[in-house]
């Protein structure tokens, strides 16, 4: 055998055995410029913050009956467990399906609060989602996949492999295999689902996952779904397990 | 990132809708109409629709963010544009390295070359795009001129 095809030979073999998903998660923080990391460290330099401190003050709001977040969970959301915020979205035995942190302080508010009632596209629902998550910062992501949870984490692992409208290239194609490459002066991210919901550096504005999965969807020319739907119900499941292993940084700072 | 930022801004301001954002909205007015085309060894012979390209419409639509896009991810010889990207080869010299025809397909469907590549499919056939933007419904990413534009663009990078 000629040195040449030696070497064609094994590079065959390298690409045959690395399989893209098993690629350890790197969080988006990793590819953001020391700039950027600095101002996410510091609680009083993220501008992320504002939106988590609007979700503290709705935390301790009452609802129609007189009871607030603090009743249940206690001052500041103490009595709250943190490795299971760290958890979700899982699966509700009550309701036979799973559920996301941001539908769990829904049916808190909406059912045992007695209202006002808050849409899943709300900025008060996101500024919730973003205080309880805060709790959680540096927790281990953590997602239960098997089970009951297996089928919508296919659903969501097969949109995620679709491609999507007038640009035809699915989420997979940039974020398993581009990540650390520069698009237009961004460098791309693994797309991770850790720092949720993040502050956009480029324009300033707070987003969840399901947000900036819209955001992408927009890009690729795609009609996005709303916000709560099934699909992206599944794709944040995708996309939390893809996450496994990494820490809680909300509220990260993003390009 | 700071000309994004005063972009957006400029546009809050004046109510000016930018153009992708426009197009998104609009109902689909008279369609450029769609050709078929034929892939023989790689290549795509024959123009799209019998049109001739020109070069420097094809340099414009290249560099615009709102249309070809192409230094999201490709250099170009645009000095005036700052950003580009690396997720594709650079394109310099690429008129001396490949035929016309190869170059067309490049840039109608890169999927024929890699099944799993990132380059959009600029002039795929529309019926197989997965849930387009209302509005954008039964077109293709660039016009059958702007592919000619940007293919006669391209091979004049000698
Ligand atoms: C053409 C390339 C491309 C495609 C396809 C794409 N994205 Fe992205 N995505 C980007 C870029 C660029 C960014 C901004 C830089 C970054 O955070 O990676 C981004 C960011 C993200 C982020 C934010 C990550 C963070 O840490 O803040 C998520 C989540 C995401 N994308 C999900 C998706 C999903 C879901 C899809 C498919 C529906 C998708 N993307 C398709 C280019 C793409
Ligand atoms: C989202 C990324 C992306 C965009 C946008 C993009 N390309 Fe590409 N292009 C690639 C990648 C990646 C390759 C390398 C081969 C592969 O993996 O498909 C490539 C390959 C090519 C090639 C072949 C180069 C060679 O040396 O063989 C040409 C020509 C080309 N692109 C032209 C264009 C033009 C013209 C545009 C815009 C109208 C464009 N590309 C937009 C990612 C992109």
């Amino acid at each position: 055998m000629k040195i040449h095809s030696i070497a064609y030979y094994l590079l065959l073999l390298g690409l045959a055995s690395a399989p893209v998903h098993a690629q350890q998660p790197v969080s988006g923080y990793d590819f953001q410029t020391p700039e950027m990391q600095e101002m996410q460290d510091d609680d009083f330099a993220n501008p992320g913050m504002y939106t988590v401190e609007a979700g503290e003050a709705l935390f301790a709001t009452a609802g129609g009956n007189g009871k607030s977040c603090v009743s249940c969970h206690g001052e500041g959301g103490k009595q709250l467990d943190v490795k299971r915020i760290a958890a979700y979205p899982v699966y509700s035995e009550a309701q036979k399906k799973p559920v996301t942190l941001r539908g769990q302080i829904l049916s808190c508010r909406n059912e045992r609060m007695d209202g006002p009632q808050l849409q899943y596209s709300s900025e008060e629902a996101l500024q919730l989602v973003a205080f309880v998550r805060r709790l959680a910062l540096g927790e281990t992501v953590n997602v239960d996949v098997s089970g009951p949870m297996a089928p919508y984490y296919e659903a969501g692992k097969k949109l995620f492999h679709t491609r999507w409208g007038q640009v035809d290239i699915a989420c997979h194609q940039c974020h398993d295999y581009h990540a650390g490459q520069t698009f237009r002066g961004q460098t791309l991210t693994q797309g991770q689902s850790n720092g949720f919901p993040v502050y956009r550096y480029t324009d300033g504005h707070v987003v969840g996952i399901q947000g900036r999965i819209t955001e992408c969807l927009t890009n690729l020319r795609a009609e996005p779904y709303e916000l709560g739907s099934e699909e992206y119900i599944n794709l944040e499941i995708y996309m939390s397990a893809r996450s496994n292993g990494l820490k809680i940084e909300t509220p990260g700072i993003r390009y | 990132m700071q000309r994004t930022r005063w972009f957006w801004l400029i546009c809050l301001g004046t109510g000016i809708i930018p153009f992708h954002t426009a197009l998104a909205e609009e109902p689909a007015p008279s369609l450029a109409p769609y050709y078929e085309w034929q892939v023989t060894n790689y290549a795509i012979d024959e123009p799209l629709g019998g049109l001739t390209g020109d070069a420097e419409r094809g340099k414009a639509i290249a560099g615009n963010q709102s249309r070809g896009n192409c230094l999201a991810c490709h250099l170009l010889p645009i000095p005036e544009e700052e950003f580009f990207g690396n997720l594709g080869p650079p394109l310099i010299g690429i008129g001396a390295r490949q035929s016309v025809g190869m170059i067309r397909l490049h840039v109608v469907d890169q999927s024929r070359f890699n099944p799993e590549t990132v380059m959009p499919g600029y002039y795929r056939p529309p019926q197989q795009l997965h849930r387009v933007a209302k509005g954008l419904k039964g077109r293709t990413w660039l016009t059958a001129q702007e592919i000619e534009d940007v293919v006669a663009y391209l091979a004049s990078l000698k």
